[in-house]
């Protein structure tokens, strides 16, 4: 029988279809783990509603914990608990680090105001005097801002 | 048919035409920023019709899929506003900006229904919306006074609620969107 903690290790070693640098645990889309014999039921939220990468992410998920000998229930819960809030301190970092910058707050926005402000940080420089160049990018996920400091366009992970 | 189920349809409905037709900029918009923006927004709009869907078909027995193609276009329940063709930016920045104001006082009505489902989906819906919102209120100060883009708004804003006549222009939506689907038989899988 597989313990809950080796189910949550084998999902952290899933990666997000569009972003691989981060699991499907850092992004905290997983809501919930639960063992029963040899029956593994896991609840997990989509990021954006039309994200294409909702099924891969079922799919890969599923192919893991069969991986562990067990026989694996991945619920598509459509409710309202997922936010970018979830998003573990440490998938943070690997967000910034491979060049998207991590969603700010929930608490700050958004309205057109914030997005104008300078609570945006460079994810290559660390400057803050970046522009919003457009609220939508190349994912639903994602808008895009340039950093005035360094020249250089960037993806910003919209906070939701 | 039941209520709850009517509403989700006419939502879902809503969402999955609009999302269509917003759509038809992408490659085509005229310029860049807003080729990306309105591709977005449709991708969104559609993952809501996906959703809204799916807990309809829960309730009716039946799939998403079934419930967003396989209905005659005289049963779809969508806003004559989401139905037209605007191949005119002024028409399509009014419809975007019509359309998100009502959108988010249904939503805002939704996430404090009793139905903890559906208000939870909704609570989901909105945090997306947001950002339709500030991109239609954004268009809405760049244009606003200017007399073309005014026009539009006073010819579109009737059409909002209308839900009982459909335009010719469902009719030629619909035959588009399902072609696919319907050159194979009933029940195959994709």
């Amino acid at each position: 029988m597989v313990s809950e903690s080796q189910v949550w290790d084998a999902l952290a070693e899933v990666p997000d279809p569009e972003i691989p640098v981060i699991s499907v645990v850092d992004l905290g889309v997983v809501r919930d783990v639960r063992v029963e014999d040899e029956r593994v039921h896991v609840e997990f939220t989509p990021t954006f509603l039309g994200c294409p990468a909702l099924e891969v992410m079922r799919d890969a998920m599923v192919e893991k914990l069969r991986e562990l000998g067990a026989e694996p229930e991945v619920e598509v819960v459509l409710d309202d608990s997922w936010s970018t809030d979830r998003i573990t301190p440490e998938g943070r970092e690997k967000l910034r680090a491979a060049g998207f910058a991590p969603p700010t707050p929930r608490s700050e926005g958004p309205t057109l105001v914030q997005l104008q402000s300078n609570g945006f940080r460079c994810p290559y420089c660390g400057s803050r005097d970046t522009a919003l160049e457009n609220i939508f990018g190349p994912t639903p996920c994602r808008s895009l801002r340039y950093c005035r400091d360094c020249k250089q366009p960037f993806e910003q992970f919209k906070t939701i | 048919m039941p209520a709850r189920a009517e509403l989700l349809l006419e939502i879902a409905d809503d969402e999955l035409i609009l999302g269509w037709r917003d759509s038809e900029w992408t490659g085509i918009a005229p310029f860049l920023e807003e080729d990306v923006a309105f591709s977005s927004i449709a991708q969104n709009e559609i993952g809501h019709a996906r959703a809204l869907y799916e807990l309809a078909a829960r309730e009716l027995g039946t799939t998403a899929d079934e419930l967003a193609f396989d209905r005659p276009p005289e049963e779809y329940r969508c806003s004559r506003l989401v139905e037209l063709r605007l191949p005119e930016w002024e028409r399509t920045i009014a419809r975007h900006v019509l359309y998100e104001r009502a959108d988010a006082e249904r939503l805002q009505r939704l996430k404090a229904s009793d139905d903890t489902e559906l208000a939870g989906l909704a609570a989901k819906i909105d945090r997306e919306e947001a950002y339709h919102r500030l991109h239609a209120e954004m268009w809405h100060e760049r244009l606003k006074g200017e007399p073309r883009y005014e026009a539009a708004l006073e010819e579109l804003r009737p059409l909002v609620g209308e839900r009982n006549a459909h335009s010719a222009e469902l009719q030629e939506l619909w035959d588009e969107m399902t072609v696919v689907r319907r050159s194979q038989p009933a029940g195959t899988t994709w």
